[in-house]
């Protein structure tokens, strides 16, 4: 187990990315929000509609206002053609945008309706322009209460653009993500000690803004402008030093398997030459159509993922016709090459406790359709939705009592402790023979197969030395190899590694 | 003898806002004209339109029909910027920038038309209103009520208007100090050759400084006299209830003194 004081140092590049991200939000945010007060000051229909309007954003949880930015961005490229980045920094910077809006424009907007009207009768009748009154007046009186909500969404901000990895926008929130997923739970107390105190220490150097501002005095005001200026251009030049070139993005998804494989991935182009860059726990649809537009250029996809979700088939042709079908199918379609299979499988299965199945007499999925109904099942929390969810269950017509949702990792302490009776696995899961569960088998022969593949975006599709790189992992890495690494992850004992060591461990075992 | 030419004319003005008709009347706006060098005060009821008459001078108010003549031209023609640079605007809610010190206060209008006040005029026109010069660099929270007024008549003759508009501008102050503050503002009104007009409800106060009283009642002009007249009976029945809350006033104070 890692020390928090020995990762904290390491988040350098996470929080140069963090700060440019939240003050370019916040910055976007004031542009918006404060011209659009000064004209609710004005109507009281604009004021109205512009403050439920912002109200309404607020409503939608942050994780899925960033999410749904992905498919608006990649609708927009009808217009703005294929440039336009899906991934990373803009959509990320849109939604935290949205999201700092109302604080800020309904302070200004009370600031503004508080005024007093006798001071706005006097700057009329001494003869002010309406943008001499605005500048002279409104704005200085309207300032404190206006960096008030300023504040307010930047605390905000700062919080929730930890959660800007989850579109592969490096931020504060790539370490609790991954310590989430591999249960390190110093990497996920390390990723919130850095944002929360990013978030006090934005929120005291504005304070004193704000101080400064109420009292009238230009040493606080322009001593607080000053420090904050000064952050941003470090975080600005820590994140443009050294990056003149564009490295190679491997993306991981959100489970262990993806951040090992990413690490193993990273160290052979690192050993070969290459600047590489890691973009760790990124929703599954959401790395298919990076890898296509090449926002991100290498990842792992499975067959059985890409056969239901991008190609919409429902049949089984068998695993090498399937393989096939959608390796002409990638290139033809998104120009990704799939470069060729790792070697194992990580299917879904279903899995129970060994007692609990000997108990109910279960050894396939067949004998489980009479007593679901008394059972409870649990799935990741996209397993419900998925077609091969919907495949198992109207081949076998299986209907179970409850079904609940489980982050991956903790579906086994679910299953553990009785909370789940079944649960949607995964073959190269550690934890299937570290529990000693037991896989049900699947006569039917609804469940696709999901060999895992190596996936090239078309940047790199034909780039020679990426491809000698990686060719040895072809094909090399057997289902127990992978298994044993993605224990070692996910364990919580003293022998618990992390990703990058486990990927060492696995490189060592296959001979590479 | 020929009459001067009125430095302020209001021909055929009404203001309405929606149903309400606040000055004048259907087919009869207010008609006046005012002299330079008068001080003219414009007395009645609340809700009389005594107020929004005046704003119709600096525009603060612009009339339904008919038009505000200053110096022989419409102020609906003029900028508002320059036209509230020539006509000091002193009211009861005073208004002093908060965030602006007494001298940035007094030299705003100049400083808006990009003139730049002397440390020396400052203390001039602090002199004028009887405060130290030192006052200069407070701010206006510093500052009794009384002093905030005076530091407002600083501020409304700072770019050497021509007419002083002034709007119940001692309203909020007491008696003592609203009288010594009254004197004042006559005094300056002789010294200064200025034009002024001074809406208040207080007839004694409209009485003691003016040497014309305009009574408004509904919006229209009921009695334009002299307050030697007034005092005399003229004006009609509205004008003489005003007068008389005073009158009797100071008659009873008399009687109670006689009893000794």
């Amino acid at each position: 187990m890692q020390d928090i004081w020995d990762i904290l140092p390491g988040l350098g590049d996470k929080l140069a990315a963090h700060v440019v991200l939240s003050a370019s939000a916040i910055g976007l945010a004031m542009l918006i929000a404060l011209p659009m007060a000064v004209w609710a000051s004005r109507s009281a229909i604009v004021s109205r509609l512009a403050l439920s309007l912002a109200s309404l954003v607020q409503t939608i949880p942050a994780l899925a206002l960033l999410a749904l930015f992905f498919p608006l961005l990649l609708s927009l490229r009808t217009v703005f053609g294929e440039g336009l980045p899906t991934l990373g920094f803009l959509p990320a910077l849109m939604a935290l945008t949205l999201y700092a809006l109302l604080p800020i424009l309904r302070n200004a907007v009370t600031a503004q309706a508080n005024l007093d009207e006798g001071v706005l009768e006097a700057a009329d009748g001494v003869g002010m322009t309406k943008w001499q009154k605005l500048y002279l007046v409104e704005a200085p009186l309207s300032a404190p209460f206006i960096m008030a909500g300023i504040r307010t969404a930047s605390v905000w901000t700062i919080g929730a653009a930890t959660l800007a990895t989850t579109i592969g926008q490096p931020s504060l929130g790539d370490p609790i993500f991954a310590g989430l997923q591999t249960q390190n739970w110093a990497l996920v107390l390390a990723g919130c000690v850095a944002s929360a105190g990013l978030a006090l220490a934005a929120d005291n150097l504005l304070w004193v803004i704000e101080v400064g501002l109420a009292k009238r005095s230009r040493w606080m005001t322009f001593g607080g402008m000053a420090v904050v200026g000064l952050g941003i251009l470090a975080a600005l030049w820590a994140q443009s030093a050294g990056s003149d070139e564009r490295r190679i993005v491997i993306a991981s998804k959100q489970f262990s398997e993806q951040y090992i494989l990413a690490q193993l991935i990273g160290a052979r182009l690192e050993a070969a030459g290459y600047a590489v860059e890691y973009r760790d726990g990124l929703g599954s649809a959401v790395v298919h159509s990076a890898v296509a537009s090449s926002s991100i250029d290498i990842s792992v996809d499975y067959t059985g993922t890409i056969w239901t979700n991008y190609l919409k088939r429902a049949d089984n042709p068998g695993r090498e016709a399937m393989y096939e079908t959608i390796r002409d199918w990638e290139w033809r379609q998104n120009g990704v090459k799939v470069l060729g299979r790792l070697g194992f499988e990580n299917a879904y299965a279903f899995a129970m406790r060994s007692d609990r199945a000997k108990e109910l007499g279960v050894t396939s999925l067949t004998d489980l359709v009479g007593k679901a109904p008394n059972l409870t099942v649990g799935g990741d929390p996209e397993f419900f939705e998925r077609p091969e969810w919907l495949a198992v269950r109207d081949a076998y017509g299986l209907r179970f009592g409850q079904s609940r949702n489980f982050a991956p990792t903790f579906m086994y302490n679910a299953l553990a402790s009785g909370e789940a009776d079944v649960i949607s696995a995964y073959t190269s899961d550690g934890r299937i023979a570290a529990d000693r569960l037991v896989v049900l088998a699947d006569p039917k022969g609804a469940l696709p197969s999901y060999d895992a593949l190596l996936m090239l975006s078309p940047r790199i599709a034909d780039n020679k030395g990426v491809i000698a790189a990686l060719e040895p992992l072809l094909g090399a890495i057997s289902v127990e190899a992978m298994r044993e690494a993605n224990l070692a992850v996910d364990r919580e004992d003293a022998k618990k590694l992390t990703p990058k060591a486990a990927a060492a461990e696995l490189a060592a075992k296959i001979g590479l | 003898m020929t009459t001067p030419s009125p430095l302020l004319r209001f021909d055929g003005v009404i203001c309405r806002f929606g149903e309400v008709t606040a000055v004048g009347a259907v087919g009869a706006g207010v008609t006046c004209d005012l002299v330079p060098g008068s001080f003219v005060a414009l007395v009645g009821a609340s809700g009389s339109g005594k107020s929004t008459l005046l704003k119709t001078v600096n525009t603060l108010v612009a009339p339904s029909e008919g038009r505000v003549l200053f110096a022989g031209e419409d102020v609906a023609g003029l900028k508002p910027a320059h036209l509230r640079r020539r006509v000091g605007y002193v009211f009861q809610g005073i208004g002093l920038f908060p965030h602006f010190s007494v001298a940035e206060n007094i030299a705003i209008g100049p400083r808006l038309a990009g003139e730049k006040l002397a440390p020396q005029r400052i203390a001039e026109l602090l002199a004028l209103v009887e405060l130290d010069p030192a006052y200069a660099t407070r701010m206006p929270d510093e500052l009794s009520g009384g002093q905030r007024q005076r530091v407002g008549v600083a501020r409304a003759l700072a770019g050497g208007p021509e007419l002083l508009l002034m709007d119940e501008p001692f309203g909020a102050l007491d008696p003592v100090t609203r009288d010594a503050l009254g004197r004042k503002v006559r005094e300056l009104h002789d010294a200064l050759r200025l034009t002024t007009v001074m809406v208040t409800h207080d007839m004694a106060e409209a009485l003691l400084l003016a040497d014309r009283v305009l009574v408004m009642d509904k919006g229209q002009l009921v009695a334009d006299e002299s307050p030697r007249a007034l005092l005399a009976g003229a004006g009609g029945p509205v004008a003489q209830r005003l007068v008389a809350v005073p009158r009797h006033q100071a008659e009873r104070l008399a009687a109670m003194e006689a009893q000794g």
